[in-house]
């Protein structure tokens, strides 16, 4: 059974339309079926968690929606405007901004112009007061300015996960998909993120959280999917879904 | 394959530089006018040395704009020069056309080949974009061996003409030419190094996909890079024929000519403009050097071992090195 139920959050209306809605979306790998007809849909400024067993499609479905991989079959749509075969890159200045599992500095680069390269690339127009102090804005509110200057082979794995945070947040997103920010942090440190996506959020940018970490899912979500083999087989309420049978089973067997 | 490149970041990094560079102009202006000045004067050995090394100094920037600057190492850099080079052969036996509007000419026709190498090869990454480069270079001596208009297998002979006031010989007038082309290519890498596409470029060279997750257009930005890169290196192969005067494929697609465009920059550098200068100096000097002590046979010797010895030793180059130093005393 599927629990299809759209949680309006506070700042935006049920009724709303949709910042993001990815229809039948299907991705094969020769004959390795990857994401079998899954929708979905997110309100603006909602969080929602996407959480599945390895192998269960979630980074595919992440790939699909960011621009890295092109589905055979489906539509997805941002902010209205159909962005199935849209290049990452038109979708980042779309404002459909991903960060990655592992984190990808600019390793040859400073800190700072780690942030400087979306600032340049993915906005519009120039932030008011430029683009060197916009940067230090950014890596003052994620705690990374006192590094800006430096390397980022400097940088300890919390900070190159708010680094990678960092820089989609400078392309100005109006959806975030953060793939797993936290994977392989100690507990003040998943919190540290939690706390910056939760200050992400409130300022308006709707986030998708892939994640293992229950604790951090269940913290921060209003909505969870799950993802087995491929298929959506939940969509709720946190509390619901994760009492759901067929979630309990992919998690922890029979 | 990437290019390393140093880590050190210095503060001073932070003040933008403008894109143009007004020192590097005035210097190419003083350079020119001594070669107008002494160039008569001088034995005809080391206007031609010069010529060499400055044939090299262009060739080495726009390698680097592609290898350095984007991370994309193009084996390939025999194919551009000899396209250049059979450019103006081709214009001179059809029409007789001075040589500034061949070089120009070169440049458009090297450019479009870097153009269009770089729209079949880019969605191949690393070695596999190096692979297909050596491989256009190859495609290409086969064409121009079977292109008997241009001399095919034989080779042609190409006369110089008289020298034009205010040359004294026509020697002194490649070089000039050559001087010229040099401050152009050294002025355009440093547009590149220091805007956007500089920027975009180096995010490119160092995570592809991150780049354009942050909104970098990959794709148009290296169709850029590969342009700039095929057209310098093609004008720096224009005036070629004058030089040598006698022309064969074997000498066009020479693997110097290959090795050294990659050499260069290695042994200098390759995040900045003056990387590709200081390695062509320092080995285009010892080059000819050698060539004139011991045999011109241990040149590629000697510039194999020296590429070994600094990516092994200081795979950022000489740049690196004096970054290094600088960092440690400050």
């Amino acid at each position: 059974m599927i629990i299809q139920r759209h949680v309006s959050s506070s700042r935006a209306p049920a009724g709303s339309p949709p910042v993001l809605e990815a229809i039948g979306v299907t991705k094969r790998f020769g004959g390795f079926v990857a994401l079998d007809g899954v929708d979905f849909s997110m309100a603006p400024g909602e969080r929602v968690a996407l959480i599945g067993p390895n192998g269960s499609g979630k980074s595919t479905f992440v790939n699909c929606l960011s621009g890295a991989l092109t589905p055979e079959a489906g539509s997805v749509r941002f902010e209205g405007k159909l962005v199935t075969g849209m290049p990452p890159w038109q979708r980042a200045r779309a404002g459909l901004v991903r960060s990655f599992q592992i984190p990808r500095p600019f390793r040859r680069l400073s800190v700072i112009e780690n942030i400087e390269v979306p600032l340049n690339f993915a906005l519009a127009e120039p932030p008011p007061g430029g683009n060197a102090r916009r940067a230090l804005d950014i890596l003052e509110s994620i705690g990374l300015g006192a590094k800006a200057y430096g390397s980022p082979k400097d940088l300890s794995q919390v900070e190159l996960r708010k680094l990678e945070l960092g820089r989609a947040l400078a392309a100005n997103p109006r959806l975030l998909i953060a793939d797993e920010a936290m994977a392989g942090l100690s507990d003040s440190e998943v919190d540290e993120i939690v706390d910056l996506l939760e200050r992400l959020n409130a300022q308006g940018i709707a986030i998708i959280l892939i994640e293992h970490i229950m604790r951090a899912v269940m913290r921060f979500s209003e909505r969870i999917i799950v993802l087995v083999a491929g298929r959506k087989i939940a969509d709720g309420l946190p509390g619901e879904v994760m009492r759901q049978e067929e979630v309990e089973r992919a998690y922890l067997g029979q | 394959m990437t290019v390393a490149s140093s880590h050190l970041i210095a503060p001073s990094a932070r003040r933008t530089p403008r894109a143009f560079s007004l020192p590097v102009l005035l210097v190419g202006v003083a350079i020119v006018a001594l070669e107008l000045f002494v160039g008569g004067s001088v034995g005809e050995y080391y206007l031609l040395l010069a010529y060499v090394i400055l044939q090299y100094l262009v060739v080495a920037t726009g390698w680097n704009i592609l290898g350095g600057y984007a991370g994309y190492v193009n084996f390939g850099t025999a194919a551009f020069f000899a396209v250049g080079c059979y450019t103006t052969i081709a214009l001179q036996k059809l029409a007789n056309v001075p040589l500034p509007i061949s070089i120009l000419a070169a440049g458009v026709v090297a450019g479009l080949l870097g153009l269009a190498t770089g729209y079949l090869t880019l969605r191949l990454r690393g070695v596999f974009f190096s692979i297909a480069t050596l491989a256009l270079a190859v495609v290409l001596q086969t064409l121009i061996i079977n292109w008997s208009f241009v001399g095919g297998a034989r080779g042609t002979y190409v006369l110089r003409p008289d020298p034009i006031a205010p040359f004294t010989t026509y020697v002194q007038y490649l070089l000039v030419l050559m001087t010229v082309l040099a401050v152009a290519s050294v002025l355009i890498a440093i547009a590149v190094e220091r805007s956007w596409i500089g920027m975009g470029l180096a995010a490119i060279r160092d995570d592809e996909l991150a780049a354009e997750a942050s909104g970098v257009p990959g794709l148009r930005l290296k169709l850029i890079a590969t342009t700039l890169c095929g057209a310098l290196m093609g004008m720096a192969g224009a005036p070629f024929p004058y030089f040598i005067t006698y022309v064969e494929p074997a000498s066009a697609f020479s693997l110097a000519i290959a090795v050294n465009a990659i050499a260069m920059p290695l042994i200098g550098g390759t995040a900045t403009w003056w990387g590709p200068v200081v390695g062509t100096v320092l080995l285009g000097t010892t080059q000819q050097v050698l060539t004139v002590t011991i045999s011109s046979a241990a040149n590629l010797l000697i510039v194999g071992i020296l590429l070994v010895v600094f990516v092994t030793a200081a795979p950022t180059g000489v740049v690196g090195l004096v970054r290094g130093m600088r960092g440690g005393r400050r």
